[in-house]
């Protein structure tokens, strides 16, 4: 198949567009035109990859973990170490290229929204390194759930906002972060952090986590010498797991599977299995998979990880679902505590909880698939901002 | 002829400004909406524009947002309002305009939604997140059902961008006054009459104001700089604090207004 996806004005299929206030019009299409002239501009990519080879440490390893392998026994598995990254996850690889972006576009503050805060984390990051000001807006529940991160962010800089309209998580971060950049939109730059919200961020933050797809195939090939059976990712918003896929979409060989937080249960209600239990609808100036109700309210997502607990989905992974080139499924609260551990005790690595959920389904499918085929899981970030919530769950008192 | 039209005509022949008050769907229960608008229209209201309650309202400001929740409190949905809007009409003489959200029409079903707007007798609708870019999505219903898509422009639109939305534009534009959400200001742009001014030269449908506007002494500046203006965060406030009289000042102010074209 030849892929095309998204047409000039941002649409996959009917999905995607520009659903945004007019106010915001003008920045979205003046960083459409930058960011397409940046592609151009060889100095830009050369600066990008200089930066992510030497300050974020790519290439990342493509790492066979043997014991896991062996504990599912069944096909081989490979996890693309995301988790490597300076800062700890896959989310640097944007913030940077938009932060560059920023520069040219002659803009000197920043706004971003953060669930997980590994987002916020790496903005600040990205915006300490290229002397931007930078404002992080974080809702109040994610706040109190990654404590660590918080001051991560305030160590780099950055002013960290507490949100605590709706529930107080990701959705309501993404909703005073827009609420900002219309208030303050000449001289600011949204480094939003998925693939999601207005033409071209879904596109453009799609390119810049490509790298993680793209090494992975070359080191597949270098490897094993053939393209893996499988590449599994978790989404939330949808960000590491485009990055991965997309250089594979055309690789017809390769089945792409996307892992949505299923929660406390997907017929709970507590869940952010958009793809799954949602329907298509307008948020964040983006056509997409929702969770909402009849009258068209968006719904509280749920997870025990804060980095998947969105109620949308990237409008991109709506269309393949639609077009069945990816395959959707989900993992529960639990199921990914459970491969948290298992990933620790096997291969002394601690992933991140929103990494764990791909992890279990990785080892699912690993079994399905038995030993003749090979799959490739993105372990999109490392776990230490999680532990203290791990051990609130694993010590104290929980009927499950 | 449109009822949107029709009024403004009616306004033009009397050399008078536009006053159009935004009012919260739900907010206080719905029973009360044929109340509010039969005491807006008496206190000299153009037109009314109903906002319908939405779970993420990214253009609203607090005021906007908390009367939202309120109303989501209430459990009420668009569905809820066609139906008060159709059983109230008969005694409501104003255009009455949806300003909605785009899901919650989408969620309706955009087909119906048009159909049973018409039948309860709404004029328009305002929708924040529908740029121009996409409005095809709902554009060829609403012109088949009479209902006039209201087109927003904002100071960070381009002049080309401000003619070719004013050439669209159906019923009146709605000229955003800041940069920025829904909720009251004390200060507005030092440039915000050329602004207003400027939009006036390439429109040829009314101008009217809105986003910030909260004094009688803003209402009267501001409206003689363009058609009228729309009052929406003082007006959720004064009515949440049952300061009727208050809400009579304001439209007033529009009344006292030299017209000087």
């Amino acid at each position: 198949m030849t892929y095309t996806m998204p047409d000039k004005r941002g649409h996959f299929g009917t999905y995607g567009g520009r659903y945004v206030p007019e106010t915001l019009m003008q920045a979205v299409l003046e960083l459409d035109e930058q960011y397409r002239k940046a592609l151009k501009d060889k100095a830009f990519t050369e600066e990008l990859n200089h930066l992510l080879k030497n300050y974020v440490g790519r290439e990342t390893p493509l790492y066979f973990a043997e014991n896991l392998t062996k504990y599912a026994g069944g096909a081989q598995i490979y996890l693309k170490r995301e988790d490597l990254n300076h800062t700890g996850a896959h989310k640097i690889n944007n913030s940077l290229g938009q932060a560059l972006l920023t520069v040219r576009m002659g803009k000197k503050k920043v706004v971003a929204e953060t669930g997980a805060g590994q987002h916020g984390v790496a903005t600040a990051t990205a915006c300490a390194l290229l002397n931007l000001e930078c404002i992080i807006f974080m809702g109040e529940e994610d706040i109190r759930r990654q404590q660590l991160n918080v001051f991560r962010m305030e160590l780099l800089g950055a002013k960290v906002v507490s949100v605590t309209s709706g529930s107080a998580t990701l959705k309501d971060a993404v909703n005073e972060a827009l609420r900002y950049w219309v208030t303050n939109v000449e001289d600011t730059h949204y480094i939003l952090g998925s693939v999601m919200g207005p033409h071209p961020f879904p596109e453009m933050v799609r390119h810049f986590q490509s790298v993680i797809g793209e090494e992975t195939k070359k080191q597949f090939l270098e490897i094993t010498g053939k393209l893996p059976d499988a590449a599994v990712a978790c989404i939330g918003g949808g960000s590491n797991a485009m990055g991965m896929f997309y250089p594979f979409i055309e690789d017809e060989s390769v089945e792409l599977f996307g892992v949505e937080a299923a929660g406390i249960g997907l017929e709970s209600g507590k869940h952010a299995a958009s793809l799954t239990k949602g329907n298509p609808g307008v948020l964040h100036g983006s056509y997409m998979y929702l969770l909402q109700d009849a009258n068209g309210q968006i719904e509280e997502a749920f997870s025990i990880s804060a980095g998947l607990d969105y109620p949308g989905v990237g409008p991109e992974h709506s269309y393949l679902k639609d077009i069945g080139r990816v395959k959707y499924t989900s993992i529960t609260d639990t199921e990914a505590l459970s491969a948290l551990q298992l990933l620790c005790r096997t291969e002394g690595i601690i992933p991140a909880l929103e990494s764990a959920h791909a992890i279990s389904y990785g080892v699912k499918l690993a079994k399905e698939l038995g030993k003749e085929k090979s799959i490739v899981i993105c372990l999109s970030g490392r776990g230490d901002k999680d532990v203290s919530s791990v051990q609130e769950r694993l010590g104290g008192d929980h009927n499950e | 002829m449109n009822r949107i039209e029709k009024v403004f005509k009616t306004l033009n022949l009397k050399e008078e400004k536009a006053f159009v008050p935004y009012i919260m769907a739900g907010d206080g229960g719905l029973e009360n909406l044929g109340e509010r608008i039969t005491f807006l229209e008496r206190a000299g209201a153009t037109a009314v524009e109903i906002g319908i309650p939405f779970s993420d309202p990214v253009a609203d400001g607090p005021i906007i947002q908390e009367a939202g929740i309120r109303a989501l409190k209430n459990n009420i949905s668009l569905r809820d309002v066609i139906q008060a809007i159709r059983s109230i009409r008969p005694i409501i003489h104003i255009p009455i305009i949806l300003m909605t959200y785009l899901n919650p029409v989408l969620a309706y079903g955009r087909d119906r939604c048009f159909e049973d707007c018409r039948n309860a007798g709404v004029d328009g609708f305002i929708i924040p997140d529908l740029p121009i870019e996409e409005e095809e999505l709902l554009l060829e219903k609403a012109d088949r059902e009479g209902i006039e898509l209201i087109r927003l422009v904002t100071l960070t639109s381009p002049v080309e961008r401000i003619q070719e939305i004013a050439q669209r534009g159906k019923g009146f534009l709605y000229a955003v006054t800041v940069n920025g959400i829904t909720g009251t200001r004390s200060e507005f742009h030092s440039q915000l009459g050329d602004y207003l001014q400027s939009i006036k030269e390439v429109s040829s449908i009314p101008v009217l104001a809105g986003f910030g506007i909260s004094t009688p002494e803003q209402v009267r500046s501001i409206s003689s700089y363009c058609d009228g203006v729309i009052v929406g965060s003082k007006i959720v406030q004064l009515f949440e604090q049952n300061k009727q009289e208050e809400i009579e000042t304001l439209i007033g102010a529009v009344k006292k207004v030299n017209i000087t074209e």
